[in-house]
């Protein structure tokens, strides 16, 4: 009886699963589709624990059927550090450090598939009637999770600005392409049982080494705007990893679950590089941002380039007598915070006649979609966030355009110069507008860590300091007037 | 079992594929949080384990942490990033 229920639940889970992924595709639905998948999860867990059982052998050599699962305060316990630690981590972060978040929860779950995979494979290996797909499921489950877990792991330091430079080692791909033969050779071997059961333990865990460094070696070189497109991918991965355990305990709720997972991610990935205009290949065996040789902002020829610098008082007159005005927000304007002063600047602005857009590039922060995250969160309203391909033509009918803590997306190298390493990526042409004021720090390099020729245009004038005090003295101007 | 490994691979593409870049952020949280369903997995593994394999036990507890970690971090954080998109009232509507 039990069984059938604990079916029904997992049934139960996948629909949940399903709807909640549909519903989270739309603007409207999307809160409650979370919540859905929540719920789906919490059944899949909890049926879990009471009804799942099993078959053993008892000392007598009798099978024992139908033995529910044991150890269950450890469970429990698991359980509940998990879920404190998971809410404090979730509640705590702040919106601009979401995608190091994302990658850090990800990691965890291919680490939590890899050690499935530690654990389960001694039991099997050791048995000689185990079949070669049965090995290969819990190989390819501890080799796709280990690859996530490091992979993340190197994502997450990398987005959390430990691991600031994107290296790159010579015959970088030989080795890396090398490792990932050698992990699949080994995989093949390990479940065709070509390695005698004496040694399959230390190979085990050679093929786990092989995983983690490629995991490592795979993320370390991808830098600047691949950075989503990487984490989608692992995200992905830990997906296939989740559906290989499934697969081995054939458990349907792991199954449709890492499954959904699989797919649903690869193809985000594929449209996140479709929004980029950059192939997938492009980006794991590319160079982004990793051209070699070091470039110094101001121009790599050694000669300083001249930009024109304006200050907030100006700005707030320029800005007071426009018509309309294009905000173009980055990554800087949402480290310092600024989200809320913008929207203030917004409905000062607006109250005057003027007419206020913030353009969103597709990568614009971190992950696509970050930047919308950001501003939604300070109340600017959904209509005036407009997407790239709707505000380009729009620059050219513009007055002023308010580029804060935005490099890359506005670089025109993107559209000009083939030996950009951002070549060919998409950006907003706000050199298209009448003025080009640019916010930021100083004159170093954007993420990608490339120079940007448009600070050096006639149109471009730079505001330097930090987005949120330059934008309250702004805000302070424009009171004035 | 092959259907279902097809059907969900093309109902994972089909949910998918129409949506619009402002949600891509939020869905790769959420679909992010569905892979910690590889908890069950690991609940598995902790509650088919003998009493005595110590290495199983506290492998498997520190997997059941992880994936725990994974589901529940990951269905607050996407919460909280659509609860900002709720938060203004749809002027569209």
């Amino acid at each position: 009886m039990g069984e059938y229920i604990l079916e029904i639940a997992y049934l139960i889970a996948s629909v949940l699963y399903i709807f909640g992924l549909k519903m989270m595709s739309g603007p409207k639905t999307a809160r409650n589709g979370n919540l859905w998948a929540a719920a789906g999860m919490f059944i899949a867990i909890v049926a879990t624990i009471t009804l799942y059982t099993y078959d053993i052998k008892n000392e007598a050599g009798d099978i024992e059927k139908g033995v529910h699962l044991g150890n269950k305060l450890w469970i429990g316990g698991g359980i509940a550090i998990g879920t404190i630690l998971g809410y404090m981590m979730a509640k705590k972060v702040q919106m601009t450090d979401m995608p190091q978040m994302v990658s850090l929860f990800n990691g965890m779950g291919g680490a939590c598939a890899a050690i499935i995979g530690i654990i389960e494979f001694p039991h099997y290996a050791h048995d000689s009637s185990s079949s070669f797909l049965i090995l290969l499921t819990i190989y390819a489950g501890l080799v796709i999770g280990s690859t996530s877990f490091a992979g993340s792991m190197v994502a997450f330091l990398k987005l959390n600005g430990n691991l600031k430079k994107d290296i790159r080692f010579p015959l970088y791909n030989v080795v890396n392409t090398g490792l990932i033969i050698a992990a699949i050779g080994l995989t093949i071997c390990l479940a065709g049982g070509h390695i005698g059961t004496e040694n399959v333990d230390m190979w085990v865990y050679i093929l786990l080494g092989l995983s983690l460094s490629y995991g490592i070696l795979f993320v370390l070189p991808i830098g600047g705007a691949d950075m989503p497109v990487v984490i989608s991918l692992l995200n992905s991965f830990t997906g296939m990893a989740a559906a290989f355990a499934g697969f081995l305990y054939g458990n349907m709720a792991m199954l449709t679950g890492g499954i959904l997972v699989g797919s649903a991610g690869t193809i985000l990935t594929v449209v996140m590089c479709k929004g980029m205009n950059r192939s997938l290949t492009a980006v794991i065996f590319g160079a982004f941002g990793t051209g070699g040789k070091d470039v110094v902002a101001g121009g790599g020829d050694g000669t300083q380039k001249s930009y024109k610098q304006t200050n907030p008082s100006d700005l707030a007159v320029l800005l007071n007598y426009s018509s309309k005005v294009i905000i173009v927000p980055g990554y800087g304007l949402a480290v310092a915070q600024a989200q809320h002063v913008v929207n203030e600047m917004e409905n000062i602005l607006t109250s005057r006649g003027v007419e206020v857009k913030y353009a969103i590039h597709p990568v614009a922060g971190r992950m696509p979609g970050h930047m919308n995250v950001l501003l939604a969160e300070s109340n600017v309203e959904y209509d005036k966030l407009v997407e790239m391909e709707d505000i380009n033509a729009e620059f050219a009918t513009c007055d002023v355009v308010l580029v804060l803590g935005a490099n890359d997306v506005v670089n025109p190298a993107a559209k000009e110069d083939p030996a950009s390493p951002i070549y060919g990526m998409p950006i907003l042409n706000v050199e298209d507008a009448k003025h080009t004021v640019v916010n930021k720090r100083s004159m170093n390099v954007g993420y990608a860590g490339i120079d940007n020729d448009l600070f050096y245009r006639d149109k471009t004038s730079m505001l330097f300091g930090d987005a949120k005090k330059v934008l309250t003295e702004l805000v302070g101007e424009l009171k004035a007037l | 079992m092959v259907y279902i490994v097809i059907l969900s691979i093309i109902l994972g593409i089909e949910v998918i594929e129409s949506v619009p870049a402002v949600l891509h952020t939020p869905l790769m949280s959420g679909a992010n949080a569905i892979h910690g369903v590889v908890v069950v997995g690991a609940i598995i593994v902790m509650g088919t384990a003998e009493p005595d394999d110590y290495l199983a036990l506290i492998l498997g507890f520190l997997a059941v942490i992880l994936g725990t970690v994974n589901v529940v971090g990951g269905f607050v954080v996407t919460d909280r990033m659509l609860d900002m998109f709720k938060k203004k009232p749809a002027k569209k509507d």
